[in-house]
């Protein structure tokens, strides 16, 4: 990538995060309140990117971790705790319980995680259901505040949006910095090849545990936010549909790009909209949709738009190569 | 990056369409409805009635000379989904907001109804609905507190119960009802014999059954969704369980009668809208649902179907199409089915947007809904 | 201790359930590889199909011969052709999510195009009770009991004793080399499917009428039996039957002695610590690591 090439991709960023800051301002309730939904899913999404995408393992549970962030969160600032506080709350929670979950059941292979996920998704439902002294049971939170930020009230919905554009925008540079450090080659060489992993001498289960913890506890932070977004919370949505709907954006997104999540929180949150007038078969056209994808490409939309780009490039490639090689035959 | 962009735009286009305020032209109502989920047949029927309120009045010339246009969204039975497609609909300014109704998803979007000044007719029927102090909420049908006591009643009167075995399923209707039924027993001095949480959509009631059989119970209050009402009534008759058995519309259903066969015979319940009732509007409306989408409704259909029918009612009463006035309006007003026949029965609606109405207790008898009371409507 | 047998007997009967849907899963998996989350609505369609043959005036014999017809090349042959073909080149895992999305769409098409209510269903066994032992069972549940044994036996004899069954598990284990050796693995591959397809009506004939014909129906079954197979033991097809008694057994017991608000918890802690101490399931084979 010449310097060219990496001023443009700067630009563009700019000119995007720009666009995310101005253009809402003009946008009604629920514009704002589906773009804050984005940027929360978007968040949980990239836990589990990071769990599945980058170390390779399937996690049935993101959405129980939302719930588990939601829960803390709500229970805490509506005893009067700030909001940060409490995030700092869910974080610790989601994480050390993806610990604990992960621990035993990473000893056994990739496929069982899975299901032991699969489980706990629905345990965590009963908990949250069942424990109403301390989480309202089916009748759920209501009357979360909104928080004051630096002084500012969030209740209107812009300011609100731009809390959770920040905390996107924090956790973005976050796993970036994650996925550069050692420790994200590390995760990326479990994924290629854990034996060969292991004989380098990487601690395949103490990465694959972090990655899974880590990736929890971003689920966490997104349920923290989640929780004065929508002002009420309840077991109902914290089940296992929440956690095949993040596992549908990543791998539709593309599993394993950075920027995967997003496209894929995009998707997800705005097809709806666009298929509204699809009526009662907008599901059925989003799974076909889905599988079709799947066929053609398993690693998402980012990895068609890679493999056009790759393909792009090794033609380029190959064309400069026939000219050198043309020109080195004619001197001879 | 680039579909980013494209997003954006699009968000951008899709809110400049924004909507102008409404002084003539269609009147416009909002519905938000469980039309996927697991309250999908709740909220189909629900919107089912709508429409054919809503054809009904439209044909007949519409409100006050204008036509009804009405936008249904689904909530996926989602609290959070209904918030957003209620805030949606909100942003549209209509002239009424039409549902959820289930309780938890009426509770989470109350505030933004009562925020934006809209009034909004809802299906659910837990009791804090009507207790959180909103204006603008009202009720379609008997929030459980108003039926709840009605059935304590008949248990301890009429069927001199003095043990009774309760069994609900553990969602916000069933754990509401529970709640506040378990109250009554109290008060009345009935015992609890057994106090069994179900789940929704279970089809194994054998465990539940002989709990209860094990308990003796000198009757059974059973508050379950149709479809569990229908197995549980089998599993009670396979096990040989003699009490009484005592619910509420979703026990003595002609869904569940349907499906139960013989074991749905000799249950009883407290209706306060039935298809079945010896009402001749009821009847004829039961007729109309029937010939235009094949089925018979439940109650849902009905509290859908009424909810137009209230909106017709007020703003013929206001004589203008006056958003801001119609909760006002609603409060403590009184329709009269020989006024206007698509309220079915006479109705009034209180301070708290509760309903004060006629109610039935019924028994099923040979596979049929037969009314044994008629509970009259209090005022 | 009579109410302990009649928790028992209930038990088994819904086990039974469980077991027969389990059973077309790890013939799946056994034999192709495929985990397939759709199983649950599989054995929930055939009965849809099969009430639309009737609405259409076919008499009830007719309309499941017919449904399983249909059942054999929708849930069979274009199941195989249309998805398992194209994605397993791609591996287990996006096939695996790519039939999570399948159940979506088989879920929302029974709901749009027939209805979101419940309808009752006719059922072959004769819908009364019998007294054994002095307990009362249905004898539609002890149809589902003989059936999904019989069912097991058969397959377990098919495939560990015939040169069919062993062609079968070789195209499975090891494509390559069975090509080699001259098994027609392709064919090999559609006769899972079709054997499969087949089971899932005959459970869906079976079940039904219990259960009730309704598009949601498949979710709590398909978890069920999942669960079912994993603890009975995954790439063996008799783990079906135990896992799935046992799951109906314990989902019993734990409603009446544990606590009713917490039953569905029993059976899943049961999967997570039968996973950790025993990760092949109660009676499956230990699987070797593939280097």
């Amino acid at each position: 990538m010449n310097a060219n090439g990496r001023y443009l991709r700067l630009a563009t960023g700019l000119v995007v995060i720009a666009a995310l800051i101005v253009i809402p301002m003009n946008f009604n309730r629920y514009g704002l309140f589906i773009l804050s939904q984005w940027a929360v899913m978007t968040i949980a999404a990239m836990g589990l990117n990071l769990t599945l995408g980058y170390a390779g393992q399937v996690s049935l549970a993101q959405g129980a971790f939302v719930g588990v962030g939601a829960y803390a969160s709500a229970i805490l600032t509506t005893h009067g705790w700030p909001l940060p506080a409490a995030l700092g709350v869910s974080i610790l929670a989601s994480f050390a319980i993806g610990w604990l979950l992960g621990y035993p059941a990473l000893r056994v292979q990739h496929h069982y995680l899975a299901f032991v996920t699969l489980a706990f998704s629905t345990l965590a439902f009963l908990v949250f259901r069942n424990e109403s002294w301390l989480t309202g049971g089916i009748y759920g939170i209501s009357n979360i505040p909104r928080p004051h930020i630096f002084g500012f009230a969030t209740n209107k919905p812009l300011p609100f949006y731009y809390l959770c554009l920040g905390s996107l925008a924090i956790v973005s540079l976050a796993v970036w910095w994650l996925i550069r450090s050692p420790w994200g080659r590390a995760f990326m060489a479990l994924r290629e090849n854990p034996l060969r992993a292991q004989s380098l001498g990487v601690d395949t289960r103490r990465y694959t545990l972090m990655a899974f913890a880590i990736g929890s506890a971003l689920g966490g932070v997104a349920g923290g936010l989640y929780a004065p977004l929508t002002q009420y919370i309840d077991p109902v949505p914290f089940n296992l549909s929440l956690s095949l709907d993040l596992l549908m954006m990543v791998i539709v997104g593309g599993s394993g790009f950075f920027f995967g999540p997003f496209l894929g929180a995009m998707i997800a949150v705005l097809l709806p909209e666009w298929l509204r007038f699809t009526q009662g078969y907008y599901l059925m056209l989003y799974a076909i949709a889905v599988i079709l994808l799947l066929i053609w490409s398993p690693t998402g939309i980012l990895g068609i738009l890679d493999r056009f780009l790759a393909n792009r490039r090794t033609k380029a490639a190959s064309a400069l190569r026939a000219v050198a090689k043309s020109r080195l035959e004619t001197v001879q | 990056m680039r579909p980013t962009i494209l997003a954006g735009a699009l968000f951008v286009i899709a809110s400049a369409s924004a909507a102008f305020a409404q002084s003539s032209g269609p009147i416009k109502l909002a519905d938000v409805a469980e039309l996927s989920g697991g309250g999908a047949t709740v909220g189909t029927n629900w919107k089912n009635g709508i429409d054919l309120a809503v054809e009904e009045i439209n044909a007949k010339g519409g409100i006050l000379g204008r036509k009804i246009e009405v936008t249904h969204a689904d909530s996926q039975s989602n609290p959070g989904v209904a918030r957003a497609q209620v805030q949606k609909a909100l942003d549209d300014e209509p002239y009424v907001l039409l549902g959820p109704g289930y309780s938890g998803s009426v509770k989470v979007t109350a505030p933004l109804a009562a925020d934006a000044g809209i009034t909004q007719i809802m299906g659910g029927e837990a009791a804090e609905l009507t207790q959180m102090g909103d204006k603008f909420l009202f009720r379609t049908s008997f929030g459980q507190q108003s039926s709840m006591p009605k059935v304590a009643k008949y248990i301890n009167d009429e069927l001199k119960a003095k043990s009774v075995a309760v069994v609900w399923v553990n969602n916000d209707f069933g754990r509401g009802g529970r709640d506040v039924i378990v109250k009554e027993f109290a008060r009345l001095g009935i015992k609890v014999v057994a106090d069994q949480s179900t789940e929704a959509g279970q089809s194994d009631f054998a465990a539940d059954v002989a709990k209860i059989k094990a308990a003796s119970p000198d009757a059974v209050f059973i508050y379950l969704n149709e479809e569990e009402s229908a197995r549980i009534l089998k599993e009670l008759k396979r096990q040989g369980v003699t009490a009484p058995l005592i619910g509420e519309t979703t026990l003595v259903g002609q869904k569940v009668i349907e499906l139960a066969g013989d074991a749905a015979n000799g249950a009883r319940g407290h209706v306060g809208l039935t298809t079945d009732a010896p009402v001749e509007l009821i009847k004829q409306f039961r007729d109309k649902f029937v010939k235009k989408y094949n089925y018979v409704p439940d109650h849902n259909g009905i509290k859908g179907y009424l909810a137009v029918y209230m909106v017709k009612a007020t703003t013929d009463k206001m004589g203008k199409v006056d958003p801001k006035a119609f909760a006002d309006t609603l409060h403590g007003l009184t329709i009269k089915a020989s006024e206007e026949p698509g309220i079915l029965m006479d109705v009034t609606f209180d301070e708290n947007g509760d309903i004060d109405r006629q109610g039935f207790m019924v028994e099923v008898v040979d596979g049929k809904q037969v009314v044994k009371q008629v509970l009259p409507k209090l005022h | 201790m009579s109410n302990l047998l009649d928790l028992l007997i209930a038990g088994l009967a819904t086990g039974a359930i469980y077991a027969l849907v389990a059973v077309g899963f790890t013939l799946l998996w056994q034999t192709s590889q495929t985990i397939n989350f759709a199983q649950g609505e599989f054995v929930m369609l055939p009965a849809f199909l099969m009430l639309a043959a009737m609405h259409a005036g076919a008499p009830f014999w007719l309309a499941i011969i017919i449904g399983i017809l249909l059942s054999m090349i929708l849930l069979g042959l274009a199941f195989k052709m249309l998805l398992v073909d194209p994605m397993l080149r791609h591996g287990v895992l996006p096939l695996a999510i790519a039939t999570m999305a399948l159940a979506i769409g088989m879920k929302e098409a029974v709901k749009q195009f027939f209805s979101a209510e419940a309808s009752p269903f006719p059922s072959i066994v004769p819908t009364n009770d019998i007294s054994l032992l002095g307990h009362v069972v249905s004898l539609q549940s002890i149809g589902v009991f003989v059936v999904a044994i019989l069912a097991v036996v058969g397959l377990t004899a098919l495939l560990n004793r015939t040169s069919l069954g062993h062609q079968m598990q070789a195209a499975a284990q090891n494509p390559t080399v069975a090509r080699i050796i001259g098994v027609p693995v392709e064919r090999m591959i559609l006769l899972t499917f079709l054997i499969n397809a087949v089971l899932v009506a005959l459970a869906s004939l079976l079940i039904t009428p219990i259960y009730l014909a309704k598009f949601s129906s498949g979710e709590v079954l398909g978890q069920a039996a999942f669960v079912a197979a994993i603890v009975g033991g995954f790439n063996q097809v008799r783990g079906a039957i135990a896992g799935g008694l046992l799951i109906g057994v314990l989902d019993n017991l734990s409603a009446a002695y544990v606590s009713t608000q917490y039953r569905a918890a029993v059976p899943l802690i049961f999967l997570i610590v039968v996973i950790l101490f025993r990760p092949q399931g109660l009676l499956g084979r230990s699987e070797e690591r593939t280097v």
